[in-house]
């Protein structure tokens, strides 16, 4: 008993230690650099500011910077100690949607590729 | 004799120094049930990938209908991710009032949160509900399918959001702000977060780069 107390540092397991990173300029500075993502998505998007095969790309790049934007201001993802095991779950879960949509358009562009053209009343 | 042999090797260990490693003890139920939470938004958003995937592969497939180009209206587009932004916003300060224990300031945000996402929802439905009467539901084509499912998903997160925003601030009403309602509250602002998050993807993938 005297050891675990130690241990803990006379703190129980479970019990709240308050501490947070969170803090009303951190939200803000997120809110500001979101909108900026967003507003310039929408410029991108609609205007020839980027040569034109190139929108799609900077329209993907954009989506990335703002979902960053997010993790670290709004979800306080951030390289504390507390953080490594949610890290370590977001590189897991990225990288299985990375497989889901990335080789489900592999696979589905590759057959329709081997297709053979259809009669036009197989259509219908 | 046993209580020895407990004892000897973990009392090495410095206390507050590599907690989530293993090491100095249990992490707090905060941290744990953040943990638990978030694992279940990674799943969440493994699901989606499924849709958006589907959405992918099929969004050329309009069968002779319309094409999103001549669907989507980009201003209530950029309305609606701005209601998103901005609860996501007043949501995380909501978060911050609830750890200060400043129970008035986390009404007013909560009411704020309500609202923009709720104006959310309301451009959502009468776009699909102007879509449906136009003949363009989603039995039209396999991009239309694919669009009111991917989409139509994230309304219903939404609107699940929204009753347990309700839900929470009843809570707060009932119980106060006691570490177990903030731990509930924390699941919450996880959830709210992460669907702006899923919104990004659907609002590129979807509008941007379907209605060029």
């Amino acid at each position: 008993m005297d050891g675990s107390a130690r241990l803990f540092g006379d703190r129980p397991p479970g019990v709240e230690q308050q501490e947070s990173t969170a803090n009303f300029l951190s939200y803000t500075v997120g809110l500001g650099l979101a909108i900026l993502a967003t507003i310039g998505s929408f410029v991108v998007s609609q205007t020839d500011l980027l040569w034109a095969p190139g929108i799609p790309v900077g329209l993907v790049v954009l989506a990335f910077a703002q979902i960053g934007v997010h993790l670290v201001f709004f979800l306080h993802l951030g390289s504390g100690p507390d953080n490594t095991n949610n890290i370590l779950a977001l590189a897991f879960g990225v990288f299985i949607v990375f497989l889901v949509i990335g080789g489900s358009c592999w696979i589905i562009a590759n057959l329709h590729a081997n297709m053979m053209a259809m009669p036009a009343q197989m259509l219908h | 004799m046993t209580v020895t042999t407990i004892d000897t090797a973990p009392a090495a260990i410095p206390t507050g120094v590599a907690r989530g490693r293993g090491g100095g003890g249990p992490a707090p139920t905060r941290i744990v049930v953040a943990y638990g939470f978030w694992i279940f938004i990674l799943s969440d958003i493994v699901m989606f990938s499924a849709l958006f995937a589907a959405y992918a592969v099929l969004s050329g497939n309009t069968a002779g209908g319309p094409s999103g180009r001549e669907l989507f209206n980009l201003r209530n587009v950029f309305i609606e991710t701005l209601c998103l932004l901005f609860s996501s916003y007043t949501c995380g300060l909501g978060m911050l009032s609830a750890e200060r224990r400043q129970a008035g300031h986390f009404l007013i945000f909560a009411a704020l949160t309500f609202g923009l996402g709720a104006a959310f929802l309301l451009i959502e439905i009468s776009e699909f509900a102007g879509m449906v009467s136009r003949g363009a539901g989603p039995s039209r084509s396999a991009f239309l399918s694919s669009f009111f499912s991917l989409v139509g998903t994230h309304g219903a997160h939404v609107t699940a959001g929204l009753v347990w925003l309700v839900y929470m601030v009843g809570q707060v009403l009932a119980k106060g702000l006691r570490a177990a309602v903030l731990r509930r509250l924390a699941c919450f602002s996880l959830f709210w977060h992460a669907l702006d998050i899923v919104w990004i993807g659907v609002m590129t993938l979807v509008y941007l780069m379907g209605a060029p």
